[in-house]
C-alpha cells in the first residue's frame, strides 16, 4: 500500500488540496491518505508527497491534472515535472532550524500517538519530574522571548505569576494573530495543535495554575475547529483535565473565539474580552501577571511562545539557547508574505540578514520587479529600504534601525507601490481599530488619516508635514498602548525613507 | 434600509433563551452567547438584548456596547453569504485594493452592504492568514487563495449556486 500526505491546513486548502486528496483516493486504489499539516512552503502548495520505505518524497505544486502520473511502477515518480526530491532534502527546510516547528507538516495534526512518536509530550513528562521553580529556571535559562511581539522575557512573567498570592491563577493564550504579513500562530494551531497544549499545561505546572483558555481570531474557523478536537482527544488520553498524567496537576483548557477586533492582540484588551467585555485595554500597572483574567494572576502569551516551551523542557535550555545571537536567544519564525516569489514560513536562528531571507529564501518579488519596501512586524512596523536590507533579524538590532521584529511578519512590495497610501492607510487602520480610550490615538489616528490627505492633495505641504511629524511623537509617547504608540512607526519610516512618497520630495526633518 | 427580520420573535427568544441557559455558570459569557447566537441567526436581534442583558445581569447599554464595539456582529439581518475580502498590507502588496473595487462593482453593493437578491454581504477584512497566498477571500469559512478578479467571479458564481 502507498501512503500519501496530503495537508489539510487551511491555506493549502485554499490551493486546492482537498479536490487533491479526493483525486488521489480516487486514482489509486491501493493508497492511503494521511491529511497532514503544512510545512509553510506555501508556494509549493498543494505540496503532496509520497511515502515509500519510510522516505518520503515530494511533489508540488500539484494541480488536478499532476496527479495521475505521481506514481510509476507504484513508486514516486521522479521524472514527474513537479517532483522536488527527497523531502527531508530540501534546501527550502535544510537551511531551517525546526524547533517550534519540528512537527508542522510532518503528521496528522489530531493525531495523539502521531504526535507522541515524534517526541510530543517528552517536554511535559520532563516537567512533571521536576519543580515549578526548575521549570521556571530552565525558561529564563532558555533566553525565550515572548514571540507575539513585545519580546518580554517569557520566564520573567512566569516568576511573577508563580510568586503572586492566590489560590486561582489562570494562563492565556493569546491567539489573536492580528498582524497582516504572520500566520504562524495559525499554523501551529491547525498543523500542531498538542505542541501548544503541552506547552500551556507546563506553563500551568510551573506557576500553579488549573485553567487555562486560547483566544482565538475568530477569521481562523479552521484552527478553532481543530483546537477544539485537539483539546477534547488531549482531554481522553490524560494530557489534559484531572491528575494530568496520574500526577497531581490539574489543568482545563477552553478555546475561546474572539469577534474580529485587532485591539484584542493587546493582552489587556484581549482579557476584558475573554471577561465578555468591550476591548479595551486597561492601564498598566496592575500587570496581568498580579491582577489579569477576573482580577487573578494570569500568565499570558502568545501561541508560539508556548509551543516553543515542550522543545525547551525536552532538549534542554541550554540547547535552545544556542541559536540566535545577542540577546535574541532560540529562533524566530519569519514568515514571509505579499509580493514575494517563494512565500511561506522559515523558522530560523536570530541573526540571519534581512537580505538573505528576501532573495535567498524569498526569491525577490513574486512580480519580478525590483523590492521597493518591506514593512516587518505587522502593521505597526517600519517600512524598510533596500539600504537596510544587512540588518541582522535581532530584537536590538531591529530597535536601533527604528524597526521592530514583532510576530517575525514581512510583507514584500514591489517598485509599483504607493508608499503615500501605505502611509494612509496606517492612520486608517490604527483609527478602525482603535479601543478609543486614550484621545492621543483615538482623535490622533483621524487626523493623521486627514493630514496625510492634505500632503497627497499637495495642500500645504511642508506646513503639514510638519504637523503630521508632530502628531505622530504625540501619538508615540502618549498612548496608552502599542497601536496608537506604534501606527506612527510605518508613517515616520515612509517620510525619513521614501520623502517622495508624502509630499514633493522636500521633506524638511526638524 | 435593511432586509426584514426574516426570524419571528418566537424563535428569537427561545434560541437565546436556550443559548444562555447553556452559558448560565459561565464566567464572563457575552461574548461566547453572542457568537453561539449570531452563529445561529445570521445576526444578533435587537429584540435578543433585553434577554441577554437579564440573564447575565447587565444593562441592555452594556450588551449593545459590547456588539458594537466587535467588527463581526451584525445587529441587522443580512445576506445569505459573507464575502470577506482581505485588504489588510500582504494583501494589498498583491492587488487587494483592486480587488475590493473589482468586487464592489461585481456584487453592485459598497463595503458592509447586502445584495439586492439578499446573496451576499461585502465585508472588508484585516487579514485572514493567507498573507503568503495573497490576496485572500473568505467566502463564510471557505478561504481562497490568490484570487484575481477572473477568480472573483468564479468563486461567486459557483457560491450562488450552493
Amino acid at each position: 500500500m502507498t501512503q500519501f500526505y496530503v495537508p489539510s491546513d487551511s491555506a493549502a486548502r485554499s490551493l486546492g488540496s482537498d479536490k487533491i486528496a479526493t483525486m488521489v483516493s480516487e486514482n489509486f486504489s491501493d493508497c492511503s491518505v494521511i491529511r497532514n499539516g503544512s510545512r509553510g512552503l506555501y508556494w509549493l502548495e498543494p505540496m503532496v508527497e509520497v511515502e515509500i520505505d519510510e522516505v518520503r518524497h515530494a511533489f508540488g505544486p500539484i494541480t488536478e491534472h499532476d496527479v495521475e502520473s505521481l506514481l510509476a511502477n507504484g513508486t514516486p515518480n521522479e521524472a514527474h515535472e513537479k517532483y522536488l526530491g527527497v523531502t527531508k532534502n530540501l534546501e527550502w527546510l535544510n537551511s531551517q532550524e525546526r524547533l517550534t516547528f519540528a512537527r508542522a507538516g510532518e503528521i496528522d495534526p489530531l493525531s495523539v500517538e502521531a504526535y507522541r512518536s515524534l517526541g510530543g509530550f517528552d517536554g511535559l513528562e520532563k516537567s512533571l519530574q521536576q519543580s515549578p521553580q526548575q521549570i521556571i529556571d530552565a525558561i529564563k535559562e532558555s533566553g525565550l522571548r515572548g514571540r507575539g511581539g513585545a519580546a518580554f522575557p517569557t520566564g520573567i512573567k512566569w516568576q511573577t505569576v508563580a510568586d503572586a498570592d492566590g489560590a486561582k491563577k489562570y494562563i492565556v493564550c493569546n491567539a489573536d494573530e492580528g498582524d497582516s504579513g504572520t500566520y504562524a500562530d495559525r499554523m501551529i494551531m491547525e498543523s500542531d495543535p498538542y505542541s501548544l497544549i503541552e506547552g500551556m499545561t507546563i506553563a500551568a505546572i510551573a506557576v500553579g495554575a488549573d485553567e487555562g483558555f486560547i483566544y482565538t481570531r475568530a477569521e481562523y474557523p479552521q484552527a478553532i475547529e481543530t483546537l477544539e478536537h485537539a483539546v477534547q482527544q488531549a482531554e481522553q488520553t490524560g494530557y489534559l483535565g484531572q491528575n494530568i498524567l496520574n500526577s497531581d496537576n490539574n489543568f482545563t483548557l477552553h478555546v475561546r473565539k474572539a469577534a474580529g477586533a485587532y485591539i484584542c492582540g493587546e493582552e489587556t484588551a484581549l482579557l476584558e474580552s475573554l471577561e465578555g467585555k468591550r476591548g479595551m485595554i486597561r492601564y498598566k500597572p496592575p500587570l496581568p501577571a498580579i491582577e489579569g483574567l477576573f482580577g487573578k494572576p494570569t500568565v499570558v502569551n502568545n501561541v508560539i511562545s508556548l509551543a516553543s516551551v515542550p522543545v525547551i523542557m525536552n532538549k534542554g535550555a541550554e540547547h535552545y539557547k544556542n541559536f540566535g545571537s545577542g540577546r535574541s536567544r532560540g529562533t524566530l519564525t519569519v514568515q514571509l508574505a505579499g509580493n514575494v516569489k517563494r512565500g511561506g514560513l522559515f523558522e530560523l536562528p536570530f541573526g540571519t540578514t534581512l537580505r538573505h531571507v528576501l532573495y535567498d529564501l524569498g526569491g525577490g518579488t513574486a512580480s519580478g520587479r525590483p523590492i521597493k519596501a518591506v514593512q516587518v512586524g505587522g502593521p505597526l512596523g517600519a517600512y524598510i529600504p533596500e539600504s537596510d536590507f544587512d540588518t541582522p533579524l535581532d530584537y536590538e538590532e531591529f530597535a536601533a534601525i527604528g524597526g521592530m521584529l514583532g510576530h517575525g511578519g514581512i510583507v514584500v512590495f514591489d517598485d509599483t507601490v504607493d508608499l503615500g497610501q501605505m502611509a494612509r492607510f496606517a492612520m486608517e487602520f490604527c483609527a478602525l481599530e482603535s479601543c478609543g480610550k486614550c484621545t492621543p490615538c483615538r482623535i490622533g489616528a483621524v487626523r493623521g488619516v486627514e493630514t496625510i490627505d492634505k500632503i497627497l492633495k499637495g495642500d500645504e505641504v511642508t506646513a503639514n508635514q510638519k504637523v503630521l511629524e508632530d502628531l505622530c511623537h504625540t501619538m508615540i509617547d502618549g498612548s496608552l498602548c502599542a497601536l496608537g504608540g506604534m501606527a506612527p512607526f510605518p508613517v515616520l519610516s515612509i517620510m525619513k525613507h521614501y520623502p517622495d512618497a508624502l509630499g514633493t520630495g522636500t521633506t524638511k526633518t526638524r | 434600509m435593511a432586509p426584514s427580520s426574516p426570524h419571528s420573535p418566537d424563535t428569537i427568544s427561545s434560541v437565546t433563551d436556550s443559548i444562555c441557559a447553556k452559558h448560565a455558570n459561565t464566567d464572563g459569557a457575552l461574548l461566547i452567547i453572542l457568537n453561539a447566537v449570531q452563529d445561529e441567526l445570521g445576526y444578533i436581534p435587537k429584540s435578543a438584548v433585553p434577554i441577554i442583558a437579564k440573564q447575565q445581569n447587565l444593562s441592555r447599554a452594556e450588551v449593545h456596547g459590547v456588539i458594537s464595539f466587535y467588527h463581526l456582529y451584525r445587529d441587522a439581518p443580512g445576506g445569505k453569504n459573507t464575502v470577506y475580502i482581505c485588504c489588510a498590507e500582504a494583501c494589498q502588496a498583491m492587488g487587494a485594493r483592486d480587488l475590493m473595487q473589482h468586487a464592489s462593482k461585481h456584487l453592485g453593493v459598497e463595503s458592509h452592504q447586502t445584495t439586492s437578491d439578499n446573496l451576499f454581504n461585502l465585508e472588508p477584512i484585516y487579514c485572514l492568514g493567507n498573507c503568503a497566498c495573497a490576496p485572500a477571500v473568505m467566502i463564510n469559512d471557505t478561504l481562497h487563495a490568490k484570487v484575481s478578479p477572473q477568480n472573483f467571479e468564479k468563486i461567486i458564481e459557483e457560491a450562488r449556486k450552493t
